[in-house]
């Protein structure tokens, strides 16, 4: 019984000492697990920030819950490998704000997807997801290809990331502007050769921006690691 | 006798209830429209605000801040007036926090179908909202203390405990994963990136899960389970240790969200080291639940009050066993990203924390409004809807989810994937998710027979002693202060 009247003398009638302990309790294991990953500081970053176009890109795929059905996290386990490429990279996260590793695969990983198909199929891929994957059960995403990107809300979220660090040398609205176009045109003129004739400010161009370069980096690192 | 004094705030509660039932409804139906889109697909209806990625997040969102945190409050702010015998301590800080928590979960009612998100699991909501939520919990939270600092018993009941390690933990979690840069009123950045972020977004949504879904309902369970049974708390020393224990340890276990990731490999140890060892304090609740029953197993045949938390305890400690061995690197390459891990989710929310909740309110519901209950074979019929809808939703993610999970693994003879189509192994999930749907509506059925139930009790008749607001035989006993 000595424990119990220990505690019952020194906590159960010292509220003020109980909600101190608990808080301590409860603080120690956060500390001890979080604090570390700043203390080990960073490393020189292995790749350059999102594109205007991609950030964008990634914003409507955060708007849109893909992370509720799709993983960015391909583990290093032979069948994984096998299936989506090589194994996640701590370094290919550094710009990924929030992080969207995901939890659950109703769809497949996306880390590895950029490259994968051609940007035509992304784009019917978002209207019709049965058109190129038969059995999908994803909704589609006809809105993505009249939607526009709106390049005033772009520049804040470039500022704003800017502000957290990422290193984007131009971040006013005309800099901004100018980027998105460029990359954009390029996408466009990629899906005139499928005959698909697309707005180069819909919201489907900057998705297909930011699946296109997801897994780039690290098939660009790979490349300069083994000439 | 537990004496029903004009002095409680018992207003502020029965809000609260209300709102228990009324978003408990509305969050799964959203759970069973979202489960139809997974097994057929056209019920996204091509809409940007029904899309599932919009409306998951939704669900998620309803049922765990709307409903589980509403039935909290509720249960807190009735037990915790009569365990310490004064009043709430501040009535317009009751009000600011009731009307204020509804007013949040409005907003986030119409933001989540809008596409507005911070796109962390749990932590969806829009950087104004998180604000609205913290000053709204800190207004609860001097609530909460001022009452323990005017009570009249010396000498806090193991209930508080609990409640008091939700309120302190819950502004911690919050704060620390919401901290952000806004660049618009609806868009903010998270001030960590990439795994970094990962890991406090799983300390935190581990941790809604241990101090928003256990420890106030292990707290709730203190209090209402020896009122119910009539029966005091099996042992006060385990519930010390077993509380201590639960505290500390709950913490850590967050990476075990992260196994096989590119996280560090000792925060991933530590998460699933400190997972295993969660059983132990997780099983000491469950077993002080339910030796609590000694002497009253006989009620449970005509007390559906008590058939609810048998079942709610014993689905924690089943899901408390399951945990920690989905947490074992081994297991967890398994369980990971398939419906393994949605059934674990589902026996903790549906099992452990809807059962409780029912429970709770059928015996708060005829005290709070002095009327006996309408039918007390509804309320038995909306326990075994509710069981057997829990059994099929996890039986069906289970099977489905391993199988799934054994295809995506299977590799030939030859070193190639035996299913590289991703597509086949998502045609063997399919009929499951149909299995779900049916348990799923169970579940929602059930609820609408309470909530029936509750309609016509509230309009019934004053009850004319109070041995007729019990469900079962027994009649109620005050709150056993252990020896």
């Amino acid at each position: 019984m000595s424990t119990s009247n220990w505690h019952r003398d020194l906590f159960e009638g010292n509220s003020a000492k109980f909600a101190v302990a608990s808080t301590l309790a409860i603080l120690v294991g956060g500390i001890v697990e979080i604090v570390p990953m700043y203390a080990v500081g960073d490393a020189a970053p292995l790749m350059e920030p999102y594109t205007p176009l991609e950030q964008a890109g990634r914003d409507i795929y955060v708007r849109e819950g893909c992370y509720t059905c799709h993983s960015q996290m391909v583990r290093p386990l032979e069948h994984e490998t096998l299936r989506y490429g090589p194994a996640a990279e701590a370094w290919e996260y550094t710009y990924d704000r929030p992080f969207q590793l995901g939890s659950r695969r109703i769809g497949p990983d996306l880390q590895r997807v950029g490259g994968k198909y051609p940007d035509a199929w992304h784009w019917n891929h978002l209207l019709d997801p049965r058109s190129t994957s038969p059995g999908s059960v994803m909704p589609t995403y006809g809105w993505l290809l009249v939607d526009e990107v709106d390049p005033a809300d772009v520049t804040a979220s470039i500022g704003a990331l800017a502000t957290l660090g990422h290193p984007y040398p131009d971040t006013s609205e005309v800099g901004v502007t100018r980027l998105l176009d460029e990359q954009a045109a390029g996408i466009v003129t990629s899906l005139a050769g499928a005959r698909i004739e697309a707005n180069p400010r819909s919201e489907a161009v900057a998705m297909i921006a930011y699946l296109q370069r997801l897994g780039s980096d690290l098939k660009k690192q790979t490349a300069e690691v083994t000439p | 006798m537990d004496q029903i004094t004009p002095n409680y705030d018992d207003t502020t509660t029965k809000r609260f209830v209300i709102a228990t039932v009324v978003w408990g409804f509305v969050g799964m139906l959203v759970g069973v429209i979202i489960a139809l889109q997974l097994a057929w697909w056209p019920a996204n209806l091509g809409l940007p605000w029904t899309s599932f990625g919009r409306l998951r997040p939704l669900h998620t969102n309803a049922v765990i801040f709307a409903f589980t945190a509403n039935a909290c409050f509720a249960g807190i702010f009735y037990s915790m007036q009569r365990l310490l015998k004064t009043r709430m301590w501040s009535d317009t800080l009751s009000n600011v926090h009731f009307w204020g928590w509804q007013a949040i979960i409005l907003a986030a009612a119409v933001t989540l179908p809008l596409g507005m998100t911070q796109g962390k699991e749990y932590a969806e909501l829009i950087w104004p909202i998180d604000i609205a939520v913290a000053v709204v919990w800190l207004s609860f939270a001097v609530n909460f203390f001022g009452t323990i600092a005017i009570r009249k018993v010396k000498h806090l009941y193991v209930a508080i405990w609990f409640y008091m390690s939700m309120v302190v933990t819950i502004t911690v979690l919050h704060v620390v994963n919401n901290l952000a840069l806004p660049a618009t009123l609806s868009r903010s950045y998270p001030v960590y990136a990439g795994l970094t972020d990962a890991l406090v977004q799983w300390w935190y949504g581990h941790n809604a899960v241990g101090f928003l879904l256990t420890t106030p309902i292990l707290g709730l369970m203190y209090y209402f389970l020896p009122k119910s049974a009539g029966r005091p708390v099996y042992s006060y020393r385990l519930s010390i240790i077993h509380f201590w224990a639960l505290v500390f340890l709950y913490i850590w276990a967050g990476p075990h969200h992260l196994l096989y990731s590119a996280l560090p490999e000792w925060a991933q140890t530590l998460g699933m080291i400190f997972s295993i060892m969660l059983l132990a304090p997780s099983w000491g609740g469950m077993l002080n639940g339910l030796l609590t029953l000694r002497g009253a197993w006989d009620r449970l045949r005509t007390d559906p009050i008590l058939k609810f938390w048998v079942v709610a305890i014993t689905f924690y400690g089943m899901a408390t066993f399951e945990g920690p061995l989905m947490s074992i690197r081994a297991v967890n390459q398994l369980s990971h990203f398939n419906d393994w891990t949605i059934a674990h989710v589902h026996s903790g929310a549906l099992g452990w924390v809807g059962m409780s909740v029912f429970g709770m309110l059928y015996y708060m519901v005829p005290r709070l409004w002095k009327r006996p209950l309408y039918s007390v074979s509804l309320a038995t019929n909306h326990f075994w809807l509710a069981t057997i809808g829990i059994v099929l939703y996890c039986v069906a993610l289970w099977v489905g989810g391993i199988t799934q999970s054994l295809m995506w693994k299977a590799i030939e003879p030859s070193g190639l994937l035996q299913y590289p189509n991703f597509m086949e192994t998502l045609a063997v999930v399919q009929p499951f998710w149909w299995f779900r749907l049916v348990g799923g509506t169970m579940y929602l059925v059930g609820l609408c027979l309470m909530a029936w139930n509750f309609i016509r009790t509230v309009r019934g008749a004053t009850a004319a002693s109070e041995s007729e607001l019990d469900l079962g035989e027994a009649a109620t006993q005050s709150v056993p202060e252990v020896a």
